[in-house]
């Protein structure tokens, strides 16, 4: 009889959590995890760009729309669309300290910046294969494509914009 | 065994499997609001403190949680990006790249806006686009987005929209993370214990000697896959289909993938370490594709993009 119950009570625990994880999700908060994400006034990368940010800069969810994700920045009166792959539910800590390290290792909801493989293990990497240059890889990381030239290209081909996997 | 030894034996075992076994039943159900590992743990718990089971089994069954839950998909955008520049510095190791400014720009351009109809638009680093100077017929897509054409593979293409379906095929294996999924699962978990016991802000010696011979392990198997192995036949002919999405999303004829595979089937020589090793042969991506587009028809070349591709890639 009292296992039962036990039983029971571990199962209405767990039912109550699923109900408030559910619940949870509605409001969201999520972080920038690219290095450089833009929001624009328009769900398309044809938008204009209203807002840059940063890495582990966090925003809040207002509209989903396909792949695109209608935001606000919290503590300012900027908004607009972002693709979904710019952006992480992980709250991503930049400054990740010994406390933030363990709880990542334990949950999924923290994301640590510059841990793991990082530009500290390039640079060792580099020191210990002197024969692969990266000369080339940081060249063609610095070849812009402005939105632009994207805008003029597709428009002259007559092609569209893709928006984002629409 | 006596009769009250065996209930309790029944009874212990019951409690046993209802714990190990509702503990990830529940956490798959809720799956969507933290991790298999975080809500196995908060399960186990829940069974520890009812009695139900007890700490050395809530501990065991958090550790084979643990080691499902960890896979490719723990590498952050981050950690992907510096994976992907040492794959690539890798790859310009080994092939020399073609360094004309104007051919580069145009692949940059017709790269990126294949790359914003994707799935995966935005990575950490963005999508960057480099000719090898090479007659081999080949491609590679470093994690992250560098990717990689020869003058070989672009001889392949007799329009622009052949040379997109290239760029797309790769984008596709970049959106379908191929590349992290070629690296031992072995490494990950090795680099998130590595991760796990680093507690300060720049690694200790020993910390960065370890998680730097995980990291070049990581590249080896990336680059033995790209340019020695390949990736499986599934891996593919998936590329193959996320290029046809991304390539009508932007309103390229996917039959510039059959163009320039029935191209390369005449120029591809058995036995060379190109596609004709890494990749399954054109003609049986051919027949998987026309399943999903349908019978050939011929890529109109009247158009205005056939000047301009021809005016960059004519002497390729």
């Amino acid at each position: 009889m009292i296992t039962r119950f036990k039983t029971m009570l571990m199962m209405f625990v767990l039912f109550s959590l699923t109900a408030f994880c559910a619940y949870a999700t509605g409001e969201k908060m999520m972080s920038v995890q690219v290095r450089q994400g833009q929001i624009r006034s328009t769900p398309s990368f044809l938008g204009r760009i209203v807002v840059n940010l940063s890495y582990g800069d966090r925003v809040q969810v207002r509209e989903e729309k396909g792949s695109w994700i209608r935001v606000s920045v919290p503590g300012s009166r900027a908004g607009g669309w972002i693709h979904a792959s710019a952006l992480t539910t992980k709250k991503i800590v930049i400054r990740a300290g010994t406390k933030d390290v363990s709880l990542a290792a334990s949950a999924d909801e923290l994301a640590l910046a510059g841990k793991g493989f990082n530009k500290q293990v390039e640079q060792e990497f580099k020191v210990k294969n002197p024969k692969i240059d990266f000369t080339w890889v940081d060249r063609m990381e610095k070849i812009v494509v402005t939105p632009n030239q994207i805008k003029r290209f597709l428009k002259k081909g007559g092609l569209s914009a893709g928006g984002g996997g629409r | 065994m006596m009769k009250s030894d065996r209930r309790e034996f029944l009874n212990l075992s019951g409690k046993y499997i209802l714990g190990a076994g509702l503990a990830p039943l529940f956490s798959a159900l809720i799956s969507g609001c933290k991790t298999m590992e975080a809500v196995t743990k908060i399960g186990t718990s829940i069974a520890v403190s009812q009695g139900v089971i007890d700490e050395s089994q809530a501990d065991s069954i958090n550790k084979s949680a643990s080691a499902v839950a960890r896979s490719f998909q723990d590498i952050t955008p981050e950690q992907e990006y510096y994976i992907g520049r040492t794959v690539a510095a890798t790859i310009t190791a080994k092939y020399r790249p073609y360094n004309k400014p104007q051919a580069n720009m145009f692949l940059n351009v017709l790269g990126k806006a294949l790359a914003q109809a994707s799935e995966l638009p935005e990575t950490f680093g963005s999508y960057h686009f480099l000719i090898l100077n090479s007659d081999e017929i080949n491609a590679f897509a470093a994690p992250g987005g560098l990717i990689f054409v020869t003058r070989g593979m672009l001889r392949c293409c007799k329009h622009e929209d052949a040379a997109a379906a290239v760029l797309a095929h790769e984008i596709g294996h970049v959106q379908l993370k191929h590349g992290l999924q070629a690296i031992k699962k072995s490494r990950i978990t090795s680099a998130l214990t590595t991760l796990a016991i680093e507690g300060t802000k720049s690694f200790g010696q020993k910390e960065l000697a370890q998680l730097t011979e995980t990291f070049e392990d990581s590249i080896s198997d990336i680059t033995s896959t790209l340019v020695n192995n390949g990736y499986s036949r599934s891996f593919e002919l998936e590329a193959d289909m996320a290029a046809v999405k991304i390539l009508k999303n932007v309103g390229y004829d996917p039959n510039g993938l059959v163009d320039m595979l029935n191209v390369m089937k005449k120029r591809l020589k058995p036995g060379r370490l190109d596609f004709a090793k890494t990749h399954p042969p054109p003609a049986v991506r051919i027949a998987a594709l026309r399943k999903h587009i349908g019978r050939y028809t011929k890529v109109k070349t009247a158009g205005p993009r056939q000047p301009r591709f021809m005016a960059v890639f004519r002497n390729i």
